[in-house]
């Protein structure tokens, strides 16, 4: 019982995990299609969503997915919460910890917060996108959603286009592309790719839009503007459209065209592009539910005593 | 560590066979029922007596395929390795199991844990008029009110002891083995 299994980053995976991972939310793929669209997997067990930065998407899969196990789901928002009266993410964790939750998932602005969570909780935790760090469970449902929709993922060409910089979908998507074999190439203003990307994630960097014409899939990133305070990274909104806004125009057909959203329309991509059916982005939010059902499936631990009969299970990952 | 055949690969052919005609002797109409088999092992029997069940009747029932991974009561949150929980296999029940009598297949009978846990999955896509329980081996030891309907073989066990059924179409060859607790 040493390392508790959180999911914070990308490489708290492997390729082997992914897989599974990935396996497991087909057959959850399977419950969806039920009746009854519940298991009782998580029963007894509660689950603390901790939403400290806006989100519909990811809070509302995690919720649902957790409901669909059966655990019990509390929420809290930033607003609303203690924190609102400056309570920090520490007390709020420790308070929290009276509950003896058994899984926490945690979006916080700031990098690194999940980490902090776990030195004070027992709980597993979930990263459920923390500031520019990570977001790891967007990583596996675009994979998902690439596996089922495109085909196996080793061997594409991915290219990452827009803001790098501030990204975490980029950061752990690129990761989690080239862990399963995927070629990555990045194309942003050299103001959006953080200093040595390139080297650090295996990822070709390339300031010209003309080279996302050799990629299978184009990932679109979201021109992130809340976190760019000040500004100073492109010089205006339109001139970074005139540069980088994917569209039809510069798309050869076949190509497939993600993006996590939410979509700011009209500049990163054309808004023609985000309503075209053959795109991926609806796919990958429908996606999201079976994929945080595998990823909370997989916190589950080995069984302490004996194995269950010795029939069926003993060999089933064999 | 010494493993002990207990049963060869003859003696599973005709337990198997035997098992087959006892389904066919208790329901007169095969084809209304459905074999379910339980992940692993349970499947290739299931597919087995189906075939068996066609052969001796002239009449096949219905076959499915049940998972219980995500209704086992005995699996926790949070420590141990990454990756060590079962895998989660494909339930099949492409039947409307509401109008069959079901009968789930299973290589071991042993706590009774598994056959709890197959069937509060299969309540989740129906109420079937009537279930039963197949097992290739009976080796003791309950935990739960549960019994067989028909049994291939009692094997006597100690509660240390490991019974391992290997079938041809999962592990090359058919035999039940004893093997001493480590």
């Amino acid at each position: 019982m040493s390392a508790r299994r959180s999911l914070i980053a990308m490489s708290d995976l492997d390729r082997e995990d992914v897989g599974r991972i990935l396996r497991t939310a087909t057959r959850f793929g399977e419950v969806m299609e039920r009746d009854i669209k519940k298991v009782p997997t998580l029963r007894g067990r509660t689950v603390i969503n901790l939403f400290l930065e806006a989100s519909t998407r990811t809070s509302t899969s995690f919720e649902l997915a957790a409901k669909r196990l059966s655990a019990d789901v509390v929420s809290i928002k930033g607003s609303g919460s203690s924190l609102e009266k400056g309570e920090s993410l520490k007390d709020t964790i420790l308070t929290l910890e009276a509950y003896d939750p058994d899984v926490f998932i945690i979006r916080h602005p700031h990098v690194g917060a999940c980490r902090l969570a776990e030195r004070y909780t027992s709980a597993a935790v979930v990263n459920a996108g923390d500031g520019t760090g990570e977001h790891p469970t967007q990583a596996l449902l675009d994979l998902y959603t690439v596996q089922r929709e495109v085909g196996p993922i080793d061997g594409l060409h991915v290219a990452f286009v827009g803001d790098v910089l501030h990204s975490r979908v980029a950061r752990s998507g690129i990761s989690a592309f080239r862990m399963m074999g995927a070629h990555v190439t990045v194309v942003a203003p050299p103001t959006l790719v953080p200093r040595h990307l390139g080297e650090a994630l295996g990822a070709e960097v390339s300031a010209d839009i003309g080279d996302i014409a050799s990629a299978d899939l184009v990932y679109v990133l979201r021109m992130q503007r809340e976190r760019m305070g000040a500004g100073g990274f492109v010089p205006s909104l339109r001139e970074y459209a005139l540069l980088y806004q994917v569209s039809h125009d510069r798309l050869r057909p076949g190509q497939r065209v993600m993006h996590a959203g939410p979509v700011n329309r009209g500049v990163e991509i054309t808004s023609a592009l985000v309503d075209d059916p053959t795109t991926l982005i609806e796919r990958q939010a429908g996606n999201g539910l079976v994929v945080r059902m595998a990823v909370l499936y997989d916190l589950l631990a080995e069984p302490e005593d004996a194995p269950f009969g010795s029939g069926a299970l003993a060999a089933v990952s064999a | 560590m010494g493993a002990k055949v207990l049963i060869d690969a003859d003696q599973v052919r005709r337990t198997v066979a035997r098992i087959a005609h006892e389904i066919v002797e208790r329901h007169p109409d095969p084809s209304a029922i459905a074999l379910v088999g339980l992940h692993t092992r349970g499947v290739p029997l299931a597919m087995r007596l189906k075939r068996l069940i066609g052969e001796f009747s002239g009449m096949e029932p219905a076959m499915g395929t049940v998972d219980i991974a995500l209704y086992r009561d005995d699996v926790g949150v949070g420590g141990g390795r990454r990756g060590v929980v079962p895998v989660v296999g494909e339930t099949i029940l492409d039947f409307d199991i509401t109008e069959r009598p079901v009968i789930l297949v299973d290589d071991v009978l042993f706590t009774g844990r598994t056959i709890r846990a197959a069937i509060d999955a299969i309540f989740d896509y129906g109420r079937p008029p009537q279930v039963e329980l197949a097992v290739l081996v009976d080796r003791g030891h309950r935990e739960l009110p549960i019994r067989p309907d028909y049994v291939g073989r009692n094997l006597p066990t100690g509660k240390d002891e490991r019974v391992t059924v290997h079938l041809s179409e999962i592990d090359g060859s058919d035999e039940v083995l004893l093997e001493e607790a480590p």
